[in-house]
């Protein structure tokens, strides 16, 4: 072939990349607008529930138990019944999930039985969460007679969340470097000495992110609360966990019926009057906020700390 | 101020027999699961013979005269699901190979987390929308779509499940070694050549990973359903209908006061089994499509 032909080729092939390359602008183009739409649409429903439920925000609404009439119905039994869940959900799905996950990452030998639990806690994650409902539906509700308690649904959704504590946990055990144990095996540390006086300090910024998102995640399940058999109106709050003779605190409430904010949600959407549509938006308002902020604090703090840890 | 070697040995290995319990938790609770399904279930199927559950043409558990036939609630699951994963699919994969290929990596990092956000709005909310923004909306390109149906539905939990999709394909993509795509650039390919005909086939098996967790989280995805696509049995695979799910099913019983024991109480364990049946079959399909098309490099 003479150099000509060679050159002529070659600009050939050259203009031939060129012309491919405008697909890659393209491409680029439809990635950032598929994610824009998927963005906007976020945008959208919240400005939707906003909009929507304006005209029932007010402090009544916070204090008010849900009513037959729409303008005078609020979410106090709802945000009481909420935190008091969160309250059960967290003390337990916290140490059970830190507890299992340090288990896993420092202790657990290499044998079938290990990678059993593992296999488990991966799957359970892939449950839908209405299949909670009815384990919690036929252990805690029936078998130990727990009823549709406060007890029950803080339970039912420590075992939803348990993967995510479990998942974010270990990630966190497993960033501390190997040096930091051997050190202190060193010196003469146990085992648990090593875990509690170095590789949890350095793992709380993952532990924390890891308890957040969960609760996040539990805060804004309807499913499982609803199959356990939470009622949709409640006039009533659960019994104060202080009174006022010896032992100054009850546990009472932990029996108690009750209602959360997605449920109550729920009822509204679902009612025919077109009133109770605002109603609903304003609680999925005040919901979704909360769940954003939650998710926004996660981010906050694992970006905090990977900032702050250098090894 | 430490005590004695042997008190300290023996406080780990109390501390480690605590540690392990609560590792077995995990195991207990899959355990639980999968005992009450079957218990439950059994007692179910002493009432309603297999055949009538699997070959019934209706669902009427609370009527007077009771039909126990799981295919409505089947069908109605298949078709949100399908139109959920026909909107998460090409919209995660493109998000996917935008975030993995092209984009710079502060645009990804910053992107990210607000997109997991799409994942992690109460499913009731989306309900809310998907019943009074997207119907609304669709019934002015659908003539006659109904107040309450599957496709609204369909389409929002899609939404919701983009960030399951995109984000565990694009570990996948990134996961691809680089001299792979230094090859391709070689060749002459474009970024976009090269994503689409030696990064995505090489990320193929955690693609397909991922596709098949948004296929789970669509088929137990309730409130939305619940919420948005009418909760009545109805067998037809035409998304613009109304009809219930499985979920929406137990969701709609467990709203009643069903007393313990009668057999519509037994009927959402059942209906509960045939749901994990069904995310176990697309997990299992999952596992060898990945299998079949894992790429060793």
């Amino acid at each position: 072939m003479s150099a000509s032909a060679q050159a002529m080729q070659l600009e050939q092939i050259r203009r031939d990349v060129e012309r491919r390359k405008v697909f890659d602008k393209l491409f680029v183009i439809l990635g950032l607008l598929v994610m824009c739409a998927c963005l906007a649409t976020l945008f959208v429903l919240f400005a939707k529930l906003v909009s929507d439920g304006s005209e029932r925000f007010s402090w009544e609404f916070l204090t008010n138990y849900p009513s037959r009439h729409a303008e005078r119905a609020g979410i106090l039994a709802a945000w009481v019944g909420t935190s008091l869940v969160m309250l059960v959900t967290a003390l337990v799905a916290v140490p059970v999930g830190v507890m299992a996950a340090i288990y896993l990452e420092e202790y657990a030998p290499k044998n079938w039985f290990t990678s059993v639990i593992e296999i488990n806690v991966n799957n359970l994650a892939g449950v839908p969460s209405i299949v909670y409902g009815l384990l919690a539906l036929g252990l805690f509700v029936y078998q130990f007679g727990l009823g549709s308690s406060i007890l029950a649904a803080g339970l039912t959704l420590a075992l939803l969340i348990l993967p995510v504590v479990i998942v974010a946990t270990r990630e966190a055990i497993r960033s501390v470097p190997r040096t930091i144990r051997e050190a202190a095996y060193g010196l003469g540390a146990t085992r648990w000495e090593v875990t509690k006086d170095h590789v949890l300090p350095y793992s709380t910024g993952g532990i924390l992110t890891g308890m957040i998102l969960g609760l996040s995640r539990a805060i804004g399940e309807t499913a499982p609360i609803i199959t356990i058999g939470a009622l949709s109106f409640i006039a009533f709050l659960p019994t104060s966990p202080f009174k006022g003779g010896f032992p100054y605190v009850s546990f009472q409430w932990l029996l108690d019926p009750f209602t959360v904010m997605p449920i109550q949600m729920f009822n509204w959407v679902s009612r025919p009057d077109q009133a109770f549509q605002a109603n609903a938006a304003a609680a999925g308002a005040i919901l979704l906020a909360m769940t954003l902020l939650m998710n926004g604090v996660a981010i906050y703090v694992r970006y905090r700390f990977r900032k702050k840890i250098n090894w | 101020m430490f005590g004695s070697l042997r008190y300290r040995k023996n406080r780990d290995r109390l501390i480690e027999v605590g540690l392990l319990a609560a590792g077995l938790v995990a195991v207990f609770t899959t355990l639980a699961i999968v005992g009450i399904l079957l218990y439950e279930s059994s007692t179910f199927f002493q009432h309603v013979s297999l055949k009538e559950f699997l070959t019934d043409r209706l669902w009427t558990p609370m009527f007077s005269e009771p039909h126990f036939g799981i295919m409505p609630l089947v069908a109605g699951t298949l078709v949100t699901t399908l139109v959920a994963i026909l909107v998460a699919i090409p919209l995660g994969t493109t998000i996917a190979i935008y975030l993995s290929e092209f984009a710079p990596h502060k645009v990804r990092e910053s992107i990210k987390p607000v997109l997991e956000l799409l994942g992690a709005v109460p499913t009731v909310v989306y309900g809310y929308f998907a019943l009074l923004v997207v119907t609304p909306f669709l019934q002015k390109f659908v003539p006659g779509l109904p107040g309450f149906n599957m496709l609204s539905a369909g389409l929002v939990i899609g939404l919701m499940i983009v960030p399951y999709v995109s984000s565990v394909s694009e570990d996948a993509m990134r996961a691809v070694p680089n001299y792979m795509r230094e090859g391709s650039y070689a060749m002459g390919a474009t970024r976009l050549q090269t994503a689409l005909r030696v990064v995505v086939p090489g990320a193929l098996s955690g693609i397909a990973a991922a596709y098949i967790l948004g296929l789970s989280r669509a088929v137990g995805e309730t409130m939305v359903v619940a919420v948005a696509a009418g909760m009545q049995p109805n067998l037809t695979f035409d998304p613009r209908q109304p009809a219930e799910t499985i979920t929406a099913f137990i969701v709609q019983v467990s709203l009643g006061d069903l007393p313990h024991g009668s057999v519509g109480y037994q009927a959402i364990f059942a209906a509960g089994l045939v749901l994990m049946l069904m995310t176990l079959v697309f997990n299992l399909i999952g596992f060898f499509l990945t299998r079949r098309f894992r790429e060793v490099y």
